[in-house]
C-alpha cells in the first residue's frame, strides 16, 4: 500500500515537473552553446586570449561538438580543423 | 432532475466515446502504428523532443488545456437552458473536440512534430503567417484585458481572496529558489504553499480585518472615489493598475523565479477543484432548478451557443498545445489516443461539473430566470453564479460556505492569473517577432515589447467604457474571442481532413465536425459583423465592426484557399 502511494506521488511529481524540465534543459543548452562558442571562437575569427589553454579541452569536448553540429542541421563537422565524424 | 444523474449520464457518454469511438478512429481512420518512430525518438534532444510516459504526458496535456475557459463558457451558455449546453458539451467533446485534439496530435507526429501553425503556413502560404500573428495578437490582447477585469471583479466581490492570492507570490519565489538553486523536489514545497494559501483563505474569510475591501474603505458602493469616479470604479482602477504592474514584473522575470513555481502551486488546484466539486455533488445530491430549455430569449442560441462554449466542447487552442508540445513528447504513436482524445474528455468533465454547479444553485426556476434575464446579464453574472454554485457543492464536504466561496474564487483567480501572465509574455514574443519581420529591432527588446503589451492592454481595459462599466473595455473586443478561437479549430480540422484525403482514407470523421464548426462560426461572425456592429446594425460599434470584418474576410480567404487545396489533385504535397 505504502509502495503504491509512493509510486503515485512519484507519478504526480513527474507530471508536475514535465513542462518545466524543458525550460531548464533549454537554458542549460544555451549555456553550453555559449561555452562552445568561447571554446571555438578562434576558429571563426574571434580572437581568444586563452586559446592555448582551451586547446587542451578539445578531446573532452569532441562528442558534445558532434552533437552540436548535428543539432544545427550539419551532417558533417563544419570546421576543417576538427574532424569528429 | 438530480444533478448526480446528469453527471452520470455525461460520464457514461464520455466513457463510451473513449472506449468505442476513439478506438474506431485510432484503428480505422488514423491507423496508429505502434512501430512508427515518433519525432520524440527520431529527434530526441533532451529538450523539446523527449519520449514520455503516456500517463505523464496526459497529465501535462490536460493541465495545459484546462483553465478558466471551460468554466466561464458553460456558466454563461446555460442561459439557453441546461439541456442545450449539456448536449453540446458531451456531443461536442465526443465527436468534435476528441477528434480535433487527437487528430492534430497525430498529424503533427506524422510531420516531424511541427505545429498546426507551421503546417497551415506551409499549406496556405506566406501571407498566412502575418494573418495568424494578427489573429493571435488580437486574441492575447483580449485575454489580457478581459482577465484583468475578471480578476479585479473577483477581488472586489470576494475581498477575502486578496490576501491568499498575494501570499502566493513570496511562496512561489521561495519554491523557485528551493527547487532550482537547492535542487529540492517540488511536490512537497508546492503542496505546503497551497496549504498556506488555503489556511489563509479560511482565516481571511472569518476575520474582517484581513479582507482587503477597497469599496468599503471608500465608504461602500455609494462612496466617493478618486477623480470623481465613484468607489467601485476607483477600486477597479486601483486593482487593474496593480495587476498591470504585477504582470509587467512577472512576464519579464526569468520563468523559474515566479511563473513556474506559481504553475506548480496552481496545477494542484485543478485536482483539488475537480475533487471538491464531484465529491460535493455526490454528498449534496442537488436538484436541477434551471429550465431544461429557455425559449424566451433575447439572443438566439443558434449559432451563439457553439461559440460561447469553446473550451469544454471544441477549442482551437487545444490544437496548438497538441501539436506544439505534446506531439514532440509522444513515446508511441498509439499513445496519441489516450493523450489527445482523453485530454479532451478531461476538459469535458470540467465543463460538465461547471454546468451542474450553476444549474443546481438556484432555489427555483424563477430565481434562475431573474438572474439570467438576458444574454448580457448572463455574461455578466455567469462567473459569480458559478463561484456561489460551486461553493454550495463544497458545503457537502463540511466546508463552511464563506470559506468555500473564498477557495473557489481563489481557484478561478489563480487560473485567470496564470493565463494573464502567460498571455502578456506571449504578446511580448509576438511583438518581438513582428519587430524582426518588419525590421524594427527596437521592438524585440524585452522592456520595449513588454511596455507596449502592458500599456496596450491597460488602455483597452481603462479607456473605453465597456459593457460592464468602467474597467471592462476588454469586453468590447471579447465577442471576437469565441469566433477566432473556433476558426482556429475549424482550420485545424480542415488540415487533418486534407491529410487524411491524401492518405486515401475516410475523412468524414473530421470533415463533418469541421463543416459544423466553420458553418456556425462564419454564421455567427457574419450576423455579428453585419447585423449588429455595422452602422445600420442593432448595436452599432465601429471598433468591433473593423476588427470583426478583418477577421471575417481573412477567415473566408483562408478557408477558400484551403478548400481549393482539399479538392484539387494533390500529387505534389507539402503535407505527407
Amino acid at each position: 500500500m505504502l509502495e503504491r502511494m509512493k509510486k503515485l506521488l512519484d507519478f504526480y511529481e513527474e507530471v508536475l515537473s514535465m513542462p518545466h524540465r524543458t525550460e531548464i534543459a533549454r537554458e542549460l543548452r544555451d549555456q553550453d552553446d555559449l561555452f562552445l562558442l568561447l571554446l571555438y571562437s578562434e576558429m571563426i575569427g574571434i580572437p581568444n586570449p586563452v586559446y592555448y589553454y582551451t586547446l587542451e579541452l578539445y578531446p573532452y569536448m569532441i562528442e558534445q561538438f558532434h552533437d552540436w553540429h548535428l543539432r544545427m542541421g550539419m551532417e558533417k563537422s563544419p570546421m576543417s580543423g576538427i574532424r569528429c565524424c | 432532475m438530480s444533478g448526480i444523474l446528469v453527471a452520470v449520464i455525461g460520464i457514461i457518454v464520455f466513457a463510451l466515446g473513449y472506449r468505442y469511438y476513439s478506438r474506431f478512429v485510432a484503428d480505422k481512420i488514423f491507423r496508429l502504428d505502434p512501430n512508427y518512430v515518433t519525432p520524440a525518438h527520431k529527434y530526441e534532444d533532451g529538450v523539446d523532443f523527449v519520449p514520455t510516459n503516456k500517463f505523464v504526458l496526459w497529465g501535462h496535456h490536460f493541465s495545459s488545456v484546462a483553465g478558466a475557459a471551460p468554466i466561464v463558457g458553460p456558466a454563461i451558455a446555460v442561459y439557453w437552458g441546461w439541456v442545450p449546453a449539456f448536449l453540446w458539451v458531451i456531443l461536442g467533446t465526443v465527436f468534435a473536440a476528441g477528434v480535433h485534439d487527437f487528430g492534430t496530435l497525430v498529424l503533427s507526429v506524422r510531420n516531424k512534430g511541427q505545429s498546426v501553425g507551421t503546417l497551415a503556413h506551409r499549406l496556405i502560404g506566406q501571407r498566412a503567417k502575418v494573418l495568424f500573428l494578427f489573429i493571435i495578437l488580437i486574441l492575447v490582447l483580449m485575454v489580457n484585458a478581459v482577465f484583468a477585469w475578471v480578476i479585479a471583479n473577483l477581488f472586489i466581490s470576494y475581498p477575502a481572496s486578496v490576501v491568499p492570492i498575494f501570499i502566493q507570490i513570496p511562496l512561489a519565489v521561495w519554491i523557485g529558489f528551493a527547487v532550482y538553486k537547492r535542487k529540492k523536489k517540488m511536490l512537497i514545497p508546492s503542496l505546503f504553499a497551497l496549504a498556506v494559501m488555503y489556511i489563509t483563505a479560511v482565516v481571511a474569510s472569518k476575520v474582517d480585518f484581513l479582507k482587503i475591501d477597497l469599496v468599503q474603505y471608500m465608504g461602500g458602493e455609494g462612496g466617493d472615489g478618486l477623480f470623481g469616479l465613484g468607489a467601485v470604479s476607483t477600486a477597479f482602477f486601483i486593482w487593474i493598475i496593480i495587476l498591470m504592474v504585477y504582470v509587467y514584473i512577472a512576464s519579464t522575470l526569468p520563468v523559474w523565479k515566479l511563473l513556474q513555481p506559481r504553475d506548480f502551486i496552481n496545477s494542484h488546484q485543478l485536482v483539488v477543484g475537480l475533487a471538491i466539486l464531484y465529491l460535493g455533488l455526490l454528498f449534496t445530491n442537488p436538484e436541477i432548478t434551471a429550465p431544461a430549455t429557455n425559449v424566451d430569449t433575447d439572443t438566439s442560441w443558434f449559432p451563439l451557443l457553439f461559440i460561447t462554449i469553446a473550451c469544454g466542447a471544441i477549442s482551437g487552442f487545444h490544437g496548438l498545445v497538441s501539436s506544439g508540445t505534446s506531439s514532440k513528447q509522444l513515446n508511441k504513436e498509439t499513445d496519441a489516443r489516450l493523450v489527445g482524445y482523453f485530454g479532451a474528455v478531461g476538459e469535458g468533465v470540467l465543463a460538465l461539473i461547471a454546468i451542474i454547479a450553476v444549474v443546481t444553485f438556484f432555489p427555483s426556476k424563477e430565481e434562475f430566470l431573474a438572474t439570467y434575464s438576458s444574454f448580457a446579464a448572463s455574461s455578466g453574472s455567469g462567473l459569480g453564479v458559478f463561484v456561489e454554485g460551486a461553493s454550495r457543492l463544497a458545503t457537502g464536504l463540511m466546508i463552511p460556505p464563506e470559506v468555500a466561496t473564498t477557495i473557489v474564487s481563489i481557484i478561478i483567480i489563480s487560473f485567470a492569473a496564470t493565463s494573464l501572465d502567460t498571455s502578456v509574455r506571449l504578446m511580448r514574443y509576438i511583438i518581438a517577432e513582428l519587430g524582426v519581420e518588419y525590421k524594427m529591432p527596437a521592438l524585440s527588446k524585452t522592456h520595449v515589447a513588454t511596455s507596449i503589451a502592458v500599456v496596450a492592454s491597460a488602455a483597452l481595459v481603462l479607456l473605453p467604457e465597456g459593457p460592464k462599466g468602467f474597467g471592462s473595455g476588454g469586453y468590447l473586443l471579447w465577442p471576437l474571442f469565441g469566433t477566432s478561437n473556433q476558426l482556429l479549430a475549424g482550420i485545424s480540422l480542415l488540415l487533418i481532413s486534407i491529410w487524411l484525403k491524401r492518405q486515401g482514407r475516410n475523412y468524414m470523421v473530421t470533415l463533418i465536425p469541421m463543416i459544423f464548426v466553420l458553418f456556425m462560426t462564419l454564421i455567427a461572425m457574419f450576423q455579428q459583423v453585419v447585423f449588429e456592429w455595422s452602422w445600420f446594425g442593432s448595436s452599432s460599434n465601429t471598433l468591433l465592426f473593423i476588427f470583426g470584418a478583418i477577421i471575417f474576410v481573412f477567415a473566408v480567404w483562408i478557408i477558400l484557399t484551403a478548400f481549393t487545396t482539399l479538392t484539387k489533385n494533390m500529387n505534389d504535397s507539402n503535407i505527407k
